[in-house]
């Protein structure tokens, strides 16, 4: 199905990839590619994301989702340039190719790897989120995932878009702040969209599970904060 | 308890003219989900050697689309069952199922009901809050 204002927002894709229909030169909005096995969490996502103003694919598996990408098993990415996705988000428990496997899988590819990939995972397991951000993820959300997250998420992501791919691939990388290995439950280190948001831009409740946010030190400061700050320079 | 907690609302946050009936829709996604994994997690425990991963598998998914639906209560028994699946206790898992099953129906006649309603509302001209 396809709105009238260009976004294209496609169905549910459980036995076949017919999402083929986008607009190579729609630059502006922002195309984000959905991976989760359950249909009531892709139902949940598509929505927020649309209603967000993305275009969305939603697909269920790590495999379709490669295939979409253009990165089958066998072969190299075949170029498909009007499928360009400026954002896959991923749950992490799937059969078959966890998100985590999956997140390898693209930063392990030299022609996807700047594709920023999100982790959603409805257990918050310290090391699970540690390991995923370790090893390339731009942010891990604790499920279930709410309006809050996807605003967050796109607002950073929509600031680097505009700025092209200059903003990326510098140090994506992080530790985590040392207030987060404390005994409170892990919460994830994200930027806000802009150094002047207000104080506690960096620990959206939505992905704390249970307890509240511990106080961030500016992380505009700390060498270990996540990258997307530096690019306001 | 609440049958459903914030998420049911947060989920009416993103219902509008362009989707209006995504909580209908999201809700119908669950009952069949729900449905399915119920009967698998009880085809599993009726096995004369059950596997407890194969019944935690399922649980672990029911209580992932509970919660995206703010099916709070139905979520709390399944973050229950899983101790038992863990534990490879059987009764445990049988009482949870039986528990999982009663919680599933009486939500989903109240959101039926529920939905039934604001139907009606909508029918007559009124309109229904979203909070």
């Amino acid at each position: 199905m396809t709105t009238t204002n260009g976004v294209a927002s496609l169905r549910l894709i459980s036995d076949e990839i017919d999402g083929f229909d986008l607009s190579p030169s729609d630059t502006e909005e922002v195309h984000v590619l959905a991976v989760d096995d359950s249909f009531v969490d892709r139902k949940v996502i598509e929505r927020l994301l649309t209603i967000s103003s993305c275009k969305v694919t939603a697909v269920d598996s790590g495999r379709r989702a490669l295939q979409f990408l253009g990165l089958d098993e066998e072969q190299s990415v075949n170029g498909f340039d009007g499928l360009k996705v400026d954002l896959i988000i991923t749950d992490y428990c799937m059969p078959g190719m966890t998100g985590y496997e999956l997140l390898k899988k693209i930063k392990d590819s030299s022609a996807l790897r700047e594709i920023p990939v999100v982790i959603m995972s409805s257990e918050n397991i310290l090391a699970r989120i540690d390991r995923c951000l370790e090893d390339g993820a731009e942010d891990f959300i604790v499920k279930p995932v709410k309006l809050s997250d996807v605003k967050r998420i796109k607002d950073y992501l929509t600031r680097d878009v505009n700025l092209g791919n200059e903003g990326r691939g510098i140090n994506k990388r992080k530790a985590r702040e040392s207030c987060d290995l404390s005994s409170s439950p892990p919460s994830v280190i994200t930027s806000s969209s802009s150094p002047s948001s207000p104080s506690s831009p960096f620990r959206s409740p939505s992905i704390l599970s249970s307890s509240a946010p511990c106080s961030p030190p500016s992380t505009l400061d700390s060498p270990t904060s996540r990258l997307k700050m530096t690019i306001s320079d | 308890m609440g049958y459903v907690d914030d998420q049911f609302s947060q989920l009416h946050k993103l219902q509008d003219e362009s989707s209006p009936d995504f909580v209908v829709e999201v809700a119908s996604l669950f009952f069949d989900d729900a449905e399915k994994l119920i009967n698998s997690m009880a085809r599993a425990l009726e096995q004369p050697c059950v596997d407890f991963k194969q019944v935690d598998s399922h649980v672990h998914q029911l209580k992932g689309s509970s919660s995206s639906i703010g099916a709070l209560r139905v979520k709390n028994v399944c973050i229950a069952f899983r101790s038992f699946c863990d534990a490879q206790n059987r009764e445990g898992c049988m009482r949870c199922l039986q528990q999982v099953s009663h919680e599933y129906t009486m939500l989903k006649s109240k959101l039926q009901t529920l939905f039934r309603m604001e139907q009606q509302i909508l029918a007559a001209g009124g309109s229904v809050p979203l909070e």
